[in-house]
């Protein structure tokens, strides 16, 4: 069976997010008020191949720990998406 | 030190220029490219500046990964002097040879320009040789060169005098304004700004030789 899986990358609590920073200053001069806690991250997708949805969920979320984040700075969570029409 | 691998992975740019300092010093410098596994006959291994692996993910997340970088741990394990330079620190930071991480320069700017650097530990192969409080002018060129780690590590590398170098104005949100740091041994270090292309007064400053001067002197038998 194959999963498709979302992992969102974020910065930790406490990590300065200069990115998410500027967008939030930029969107006063675009009209947007009242937008705040803007955090920027990165999201992976991908199809897995496991026995059941949980066992694909572990899967990302190891691969996630070693490559797709540094958990030094960094959060991942893996989480089931729709799944696409191929 | 008589003889220095430079390893060059795809990306890296600053392996040209770590072998002319290097070769400026007296020392017979060599590229490692970066499928290599075995980095015997070296005395030291520096990891230059550049993209490695383009930077993808994140600096230094897939240079780890490299085959070398097995051989880069074991050669570090066994004592010796091993230096990353600018791609190079994040490249060890991400391997776990030295702690924290680099983030994204405060302000989001590519920084070019020279800095003041603070020698304020020499308990280094890159700084034994450097008296403390010596200032050192030598140039950065970095977009994620923020240092940063949690309240324990730095709790930890401040009393072990594990923070060798801090800039005197921090360019780019460094915690500590940490410019360079080594492991526990001492025989690990890593640096944002590049005394590499601090050789010459005619290109702007001399001030990084006295730093490569005692990498080069520092070699620790394994």
């Amino acid at each position: 069976m194959s999963y498709f899986v979302i992992v969102d990358v974020t910065l930790r609590e406490g990590i300065a997010d200069p990115e998410g920073a500027t967008i939030e200053r930029a969107l006063p001069a675009l009209g947007f008020s009242g937008v705040y806690d803007v955090k920027a991250g990165k999201s992976f997708r991908m199809n897995i191949d496991a026995d059941s949805a949980e066992a694909a969920l572990e899967k990302a979320t190891s691969l996630a720990e070693r490559l797709l984040s540094n958990p030094v700075i960094e959060d991942a969570r893996a989480r089931l998406g729709e799944v696409h029409a191929q | 030190m008589k003889r220095v691998g430079v390893v060059v992975f795809p990306g890296s740019n600053c392996e040209y220029d770590a072998l002319s300092a290097m070769e400026a010093l007296g020392v017979t410098a060599e590229l490692v490219w970066h499928s290599r596994t075995d980095l015997s006959g070296f005395d030291g291994i520096i990891l230059p500046g550049g993209f490695a692996h383009g930077d993808y993910l994140r600096p230094g997340a897939l240079a780890r990964f490299s085959p070398v970088m097995d051989a880069v741990a074991e050669f570090a394990q066994e004592g010796g002097a091993v230096l990353g330079i600018c791609n190079g620190f994040q490249v060890l930071t991400e391997a776990g040879l030295l702690p924290g991480a680099l983030q994204k320069n405060v302000g989001l700017k590519f920084l070019c320009q020279p800095t003041t650097l603070i020698v304020t530990s020499n308990a280094s192969v890159l700084t034994s040789g450097v008296a403390l409080g010596q200032e050192l002018v030598i140039p950065i060129n970095h977009f994620s060169g923020a240092y940063v780690c949690d309240d324990e590590t730095y709790d930890r590398i401040s009393e072990s005098s594990q923070i060798v170098l801090r800039y005197r104005d921090n360019p780019n949100g460094s915690r500590g304004d940490i410019a360079g740091l080594v492991n526990e041994r001492g025989n690990v270090v890593g640096l944002m700004p590049h005394p590499e292309r601090a050789m010459s007064t005619l290109l702007g400053s001399a001030d990084g030789r006295v730093l490569l001067e005692s990498f080069v002197a520092s070699y620790v038998a394994a």
